[in-house]
């Protein structure tokens, strides 16, 4: 059984008004338990609005969100069980730290799970262990803390829920390179200790490369394309005309390719490149 | 000749009070900026590259030593309209820097407020939309663009006040592929065609290898100054600050690695295809 299945879900904003439009229309999907999926469109293609209806934070015009094998709106006053069941971390997350030391921001939600104290101050310090957020830093004011600190703080307080899925919009938006691959590899951490399905919203093709397992593609409202990144990233041409892209090591493969290089389609990574060329290079190998 | 000349420059952000002092967030720099070139800043985050751009036009002023804009002091009040004019800013968030409903009105604020002649301004508004591609969305409404355009008239802007130099920062950060493509392209076309300096801050080392001149902040300091051949031919020292090289490179670098007699000072697609291409030919 899949834990997130969208039947036929169109959202329209200004429903019934003459400004009425369909921010996702019709979607159709199914995601397998202990995915990690790179959901990817460009900008008003329908991502946001796509991943708020998993937890509940926009209700469908029409058709149904299922969660775990539940209706989610079914019963209206269990939508509160669904927050904690999927949790949703915003793009540039650190601007919504706001209670006066680090650890009260991220016991905010285990809080309001009505947890004991014990089981509270657990779950904090194993989060922002999962973040690597030194404990020390527990007792400052968030404010205090670097940006790259900041970000980390912000998904601590989403990851201390201990959410079956995790859903993170941009998370390595604005951030350097080891930023960048520290914040993944935590994912990845999360991912591999509690084996939750994540679902990684981004504009980064080499992040989508570098960790995802499927590719969710959305394209007017629309999932155009859900498979894995190697079947995806083989289709270049069609997410370029999409306002989309695939990493630089797939075009440099594709490019090979086409000038006599017997490379297969989908290459994504640097590694991977390496490994198909070294026998084409090799003399006297392969 | 120098559009932008740092002499011995600090800055440090002020603490709660005179017991909290901050450490220098520029410590020391001394560079000039080449008018007319196309100069990237590359720098883990908190590194200082913000605060770098801050100081070109008088956001922030040293603690000591000198920022010059074409020769003009940025400590001296009255020196600070000319420079803002002599040199734009442009940010992150496209959301947060367009003021007007209207693609031209917002174009037209800048010289609106330098007091420029009505039948001037339609031509500036004109002349710089097309010159980021936008002439046909003069009339849009900017909520309705996308993340791309909204950058490209942020950009129009601050050409409408006939500035001679662009620094940019972060501006494809929160872009998808083609808004950063289209922004890019927009920036080395107005260096190219228009002779406009271009000072761009980013975390994309693809960007970066398209600037003739790259520097790499580390702790407030200068740690590289060079072409970006020169500076991505070191991706050891690169990482121990935070950073990485195109991906471009790292494929030339890799195969190079494994024993493969290859060309490694690669910077792009084009540049990296040819070598493996020559490599496989050795």
């Amino acid at each position: 059984m899949p834990i997130i299945r969208l039947e036929n879900v169109t959202h329209n904003y200004g429903d019934k008004t003459p400004l009425c439009v369909s921010a996702i229309k019709n979607i159709n999907v199914a995601i397998e338990q202990g995915e990690l999926v790179g959901i990817i469109g460009h900008t008003g293609s329908g991502k946001s609005t796509l991943v708020q209806h998993l937890n509940g934070l926009l209700a469908p015009t029409e058709g149904k969100v299922w969660i775990d094998g539940e209706d989610i709106w079914k019963n209206k006053k269990n939508i509160k069980n669904i927050r904690f069941k999927v949790g949703l971390c915003f793009q540039y997350p650190e601007y919504q730290l706001f209670e006066e030391t680090v650890y009260q921001d991220i016991a905010f939600g285990p809080k309001n799970m009505k947890l004991s104290e014990e089981e509270i101050k657990q779950r904090v310090l194993e989060a922002a262990d999962f973040v690597g957020l030194d404990r020390a830093l527990l007792a400052k004011s968030p404010f205090d803390l670097s940006g790259g600190e900041k970000r980390r703080a912000a998904i601590a307080g989403v990851m201390a829920m201990k959410p079956k899925i995790l859903v993170l919009d941009e998370p390595t938006a604005g951030l350097d390179p080891q930023g960048r691959d520290s914040i993944l590899e935590m994912i990845l951490h999360y991912k591999k200790v509690t084996g939750a399905t994540v679902l990684l919203v981004t504009h980064s093709m080499e992040d989508v490369a570098r960790v995802a397992t499927r590719v969710l593609v959305m394209n007017r409202a629309q999932v155009v394309m859900y498979d894995t990144v190697k079947n995806v990233f083989a289709h270049s041409e069609e997410l370029e005309n999409m306002g989309l892209a695939v990493p630089q090591i797939t075009r440099i493969c594709r490019e090979l390719n086409r000038r006599g290089l017997a490379l297969e389609e989908g290459i994504y990574t640097v590694g991977d490149a390496c490994a198909a060329l070294l026998p084409l290079l090799k003399k006297g190998v392969g | 000749m120098n559009i932008i000349e740092y002499k011995d420059v600090t800055f440090r952000y002020e603490g709660e009070d005179e017991n909290h002092v901050l450490p220098l967030t520029i410590d020391g720099v001394t560079l000039n900026i080449e008018k007319g070139s196309f100069v990237a800043v590359l720098g883990r985050n908190g590194s200082g590259k913000s605060t770098f751009a801050k100081l070109a036009n008088a956001i922030h002023l040293p603690e000591s030593g000198q920022v010059l804009v074409e020769g003009l002091d940025t400590k001296e009040e009255k020196n600070t309209d000319l420079i803002r004019r002599k040199v734009g800013m442009v940010f992150q968030n496209p959301d947060n820097q367009i003021v007007a409903t209207i693609v031209e009105d917002d174009v037209a604020f800048g010289p609106e407020n330098l007091g420029v002649a009505p039948d001037e301004i339609r031509r500036r508004v004109d002349d710089s939309l097309k010159a980021v591609g936008m002439y046909d969305f003069r009339l849009a409404e900017p909520h309705k663009l996308s993340g791309g355009q909204k950058q490209r008239v942020a950009i129009a802007g601050i050409l409408a006040m006939q500035t001679d130099c662009i620094v940019l920062d972060e501006p494809t950060a929160m872009l998808d592929p083609i808004g950063r493509r289209e922004v890019l392209s927009t920036v080395l076309r107005l260096n190219r065609e228009r002779g406009i300096t271009v000072l761009l801050i980013t975390h994309f080392m693809d960007e970066a290898a398209q600037a003739q001149r790259v520097i790499v902040l580390e702790k407030g300091k200068v740690l590289m100054d060079g072409t970006p051949r020169g500076v991505f031919a070191q991706p050891q020292a690169l990482r121990r600050c935070g950073l990485d090289v195109p991906q471009a490179t790292g494929l030339a670098k890799a195969l190079a690695d494994s024993g493969i007699k290859i060309k490694t000072d690669v910077l792009n697609e084009e540049e990296c295809i040819e070598a493996i291409l020559a490599a496989r030919k050795e």
